[in-house]
């Protein structure tokens, strides 16, 4: 059988911010049940073409389809609401609340189930212990770890998670990728932005290249961690000696 | 940003009220401090219900409604229709409660609607622009006023208390008004009301979750804009409220009313600190007390206390004494 | 165009426009004559300054101020109380100068006070200000007259009983008020081109990067502070040299001619409707503005009698709801015309003059 549909696809997306004409056509495919990874530097457009498709910037041009339905210039609420989870670069950690509080709203029908909490809880112990702090007392990997808790506390078929590692000791980096991976091995779809290249080389499948608001290259992460010198083209130096 | 609710730690703010009590106690009689003191503290209870719905108005939109006053004068009109309609000549303590609770009920529908038509015909269209935002609510608050002659006409309406809320008691050799000490409980009630509704409902915390970041909540699936409209329409209610309570106090209404008032609400949301709650509170009672105070020690000052007050504040905590953002 | 500091109105019509209100101004005492004439031109001038010193805050600096009739006022109180206790020009010209020192002490002192709150708290504070000085002005009986305002008489040379020649002059008798109108027509003209002129400084640049955005204005190293309470203090200064002129020819100062919140609301209109951050606009909306009080309002009540026997329709139409038409037009013109007469005629005159992108 040929490639099965992707249950993500940007076919020639185009993106301005005021003045600024970021994305210059955009061409990705996710595929259901797997991790795609969003590589580029910085201003590549990685950013962007995340809010482009949950709805907080607006596509001038293009299409954006996901599970088969045009969701181009869509609200924001009504893409997340067709089952899209979106951990924003910030984490999107609703810092004056309670961690129990930015988990009651990790869901827009309702609380969600306690089933549900308690595998994010088994994933990420630490929530439990700081179950009734005000978010904005963690720390920045406790606050990543409930970002990304709150986005799997409840049922959703595409998970868009931008720079989990930023800012976050290695410690962290190991612990968060460890809890990614397992979410990997539940064949969760996941488009994830990273930096981080051992991060993303490790956790992904898939890979896709931005430079200047365009993909450059797309491929199989292992082809791309196996070879060097294209990793040096397209990442420069500083990334590909992370590994 | 923090939450609208969000107690500041800082215990200096919360020291302010009684420490101005204290002064004017040493500066007077007993009697006629309690005297000065229950009816100060009446004021401001009518002042934190007429200021609460623009500091929440503002918390969460960024919206700073010049028009909020026009729905005070709604409110009260709406007061004097319904007392009106509905004479209880000699009734009992229960058919005025009854009666009064039908003008609020009247007056925050009223006002609520009339918030909704509002938001939906000025402030969306011009959103994301603050400074066409402000002047669109300036001409809205215009338009309302005349609306407001046009329909009740301009000459003062009279609004006589219903019998059973009138008069008072003496403690102590001071005079206490029965109307006074409700409005009080009537303050209290719905600052405590909010103040749950905030902090543990579902929907304060995605409240609060949307004052500090809207994005994220309409990334989770929440529609942030019919939650603007609803807390848009809550704060429009409770001015309306307020307008209710006030007319019943001043016993009379003209639709000068909302355009008097909305500089000590302005005063009020300040010195409190705009979009917060408890600020809102004890602004507004330290406002009425201090109104109060010097009212009756030095009547000649009494023109820039408010003024007076307000930079006070400022120059002590530039963004009033218990902001939104806590810090 | 040195004088007009090479901002040139832009689009013939706006051009066209403003050439006759020059020129109508220039002989109007000529053209209509008459009393009621003559007042009406004088208010046109007397409000082109003032909403063009309010244009440099709204339009230019992106500051919105409720208390520009606070500065007016006490421009025309200061003339006011200066000449109540008789004495001629330099008894006038003390009071003017008195009431722009106060005007720019006060704007300064508001401007340092916004150093330490928010600007939507500046607009708030403003209102009160606002509030403030009516209410002083109303209360304090001995100095301000109180609600009846103040009545004094002006130096003989612009006093209505003056009459300079036998002869009519061009079939004009020139009087007194003939000769203020021309004073405060040259102070007029002369403001609006120094106004021009500071706005096409590159200090009026500046206040408009900052009004565009604060913080990068910021971080190109402009001081904001600096900037915007420089932009009040001026706005302040020309408000209350208005105000002056507005004392000097009505020849009474009460608080509602000069304080009052419905005059404010008149200043946001002119601005607005004219054109915000265009001055030009400022000096056509000053104009449609007096000249729809003069002769508009009177015919509200023509039409309130011919529709005599509609529901609410007499009450809509009453001249006393000229406010609930003002508020209308305001609130239309803000949503859906923000740009003004000045501003759209502008806009369309650069877009037929770039040429069209590839």
């Amino acid at each position: 059988m040929a490639e099965a549909m992707p249950l993500l696809e940007l076919a020639g997306v185009h993106t301005h911010i005021g003045r600024y004409h970021i994305l210059h056509g955009v061409d990705l495919a996710v595929p259901e049940g797997r991790v795609s990874v969003l590589l580029g530097r910085n201003g590549a457009g990685k950013t962007t073409s995340l809010r482009t498709i949950i709805g907080l910037w607006r596509a001038s041009h293009g299409a954006i389809r996901f599970a088969g339905a045009e969701i181009t210039g869509h609200a924001t609420p009504d893409i997340a609401r067709l089952g899209i989870a979106y951990v924003p670069e910030n984490m999107g950690v609703f810092t004056t609340l309670t961690v129990a509080e930015n988990f009651r709203l990790a869901d827009w029908r309702g609380d969600p189930q306690p089933a549900r909490l308690d595998a994010v809880m088994a994933a990420f112990p630490v929530l439990a212990q700081k179950w009734q702090a005000r978010a904005g007392t963690l720390s920045g990997g406790q606050k990543q770890m409930l970002a990304i808790g709150r986005a799997i506390a409840t049922e959703h078929r595409l998970l868009i998670i931008d720079e989990p590692s930023k800012g976050l000791a290695p410690v962290m980096v190991a612990q968060l990728t460890e809890a990614l991976a397992s979410l990997k091995r539940a064949r969760t779809t996941i488009l994830l932005v990273e930096q981080n290249f051992a991060m993303a080389q490790a956790l992904g499948d898939h890979v896709a290249v931005m430079e200047d608001g365009r993909i450059v290259y797309r491929g199989e992460m292992a082809a791309l961690a196996a070879d060097i010198a294209l990793q040096t083209r397209l990442l420069g130096l500083s990334l590909a000696s992370h590994q | 940003m923090t939450p609208i609710s969000r107690q500041s730690r800082d215990p200096l703010p919360y020291l302010v009220l009684p420490a101005l009590m204290a002064l004017a106690l040493a500066a007077m009689k007993f009697s006629a401090w309690l005297t000065l003191t229950v009816a100060g503290l009446a004021v401001g209870c009518m002042l934190f219900l007429a200021a609460i719905g623009l500091t929440l108005i503002f918390g969460l939109m960024d919206v700073l409604n010049f028009a909020h006053g026009g729905f005070v004068t709604l409110g009260a009109f709406i007061a004097v229709a319904v007392l009106t309609a509905l004479p209880i000549a000699g009734g009992g303590v229960a058919a005025a409660l009854g009666v009064v609770a039908l003008a609020l009920a009247a007056a925050a529908a009223a006002g609520g609607g009339l918030g909704l038509v509002f938001e939906r015909l000025l402030i969306r269209r011009v959103a994301g622009a603050p400074l066409r935002q402000i002047l669109v609510t300036v001409g809205g608050g215009i338009i309302l006023q005349q609306v407001m002659i046009v329909l009740f006409g301009a000459e003062p309406l009279a609004l006589p208390r219903p019998e059973a809320l009138r008069g008072g008691f003496i403690i102590a050799g001071a005079a206490l008004e029965r109307y006074r000490l409700m409005v009080c409980l009537l303050g209290l009630l719905v600052y405590a009301a909010t103040h749950l509704a905030l902090n543990r409902t579902r929907l304060g915390l995605l409240i609060r979750a949307s004052v500090e970041n809207r994005e994220m909540v309409e990334a989770l699936g929440f529609r942030a804009e019919r939650l603007f409209r609803l807390v848009f329409a809550a704060g429009t209610a409770l001015a309306a409220l307020g307008g209710v309570v006030w007319a019943l106090y001043a016993g009379m209404v003209t639709a000068d009313l909302g355009a008097d008032i909305i500089i000590l609400i302005f005063i009020v949301v300040i010195i409190g600190g705009l979009g917060s709650v408890s600020g809102c509170f004890l602004a507004a009672l330290l406002l009425g007390l201090a109104n109060n105070y010097v009212g009756f020690l030095a009547p000649k000052l009494a023109l820039g206390t408010d003024i007076a007050l307000m930079l006070a504040v400022l120059l002590w905590r530039p963004r009033g004494l218990l902001p939104m953002d806590g810090a | 165009m040195r004088l007009l500091s090479h901002d040139h109105p832009g689009h013939w019509l706006l051009a066209a426009l403003l050439a006759a209100l020059l020129l109508a101004l220039a002989f109007a005492p000529f053209l209509l004559p008459g009393t009621k004439a003559l007042a009406v031109a004088a208010r046109i001038l007397i409000f082109i300054v003032l909403a063009a010193s309010y244009d440099l805050l709204l339009g230019y600096t992106g500051i919105v101020s409720f208390a520009q009739t606070s500065f007016f006022g006490l421009g025309a109180y200061g003339v006011a109380i200066a000449l109540s206790g008789g004495g001629g020009w330099l008894a006038l010209i003390l009071g003017a100068a008195a009431g722009i020192a106060v005007s720019v002490a006060l704007a300064l002192a508001m401007a340092l006070l916004s150093l330490r709150v928010r600007a939507i708290f500046f607009s708030m504070i403003t209102l009160a200000l606002a509030r403030f000085t009516q209410v002083l002005a109303s209360e304090w009986r001995g100095l301000t007259g109180g609600e009846d305002g103040l009545t004094f008489s002006v130096p003989r040379l612009i006093a209505p009983g003056f009459h300079p020649f036998v002869a009519p002059v061009l079939g004009l008798r020139i009087s007194g008020p003939v000769i203020a109108y021309y004073l405060i027509f040259a102070v007029t003209l002369a403001s609006f081109l120094v106004l021009l002129r500071i706005v096409n400084s590159p200090f009026g640049r500046v206040l408009q990067a900052i009004r565009e955005n604060p913080f990068r204005a910021e971080a190109l190293g402009y001081q904001t502070i600096f900037h915007r309470a420089l932009a009040s203090a001026l706005a302040a200064g020309f408000a209350a040299l208005a105000g002056a002129m507005m004392a000097m020819q009505l020849r009474y100062t009460n608080p509602d001619t000069t304080l009052s919140f419905s005059l404010m609301i008149d200043i946001l209109l002119m601005v607005v409707i004219g054109g915000m951050g265009t001055l030009y606009g400022a000096a056509i909306g000053a104009t449609v503005m007096v000249l729809a009080q003069y002769y508009l309002q009177p015919g509200l009540a023509a039409l309130a009698a011919a529709a005599r026997g509609i529901v609410l329709a007499p009450a809509l139409l009453d001249p006393g709801r000229w406010l609930l038409w003002l508020g209308l037009i305001f609130v239309l013109v803000v949503t859906f015309f923000p740009a003004g007469i000045a501003g759209s005629l502008r806009a369309r005159a650069n877009a037929s003059a770039r040429p069209p992108i590839a």
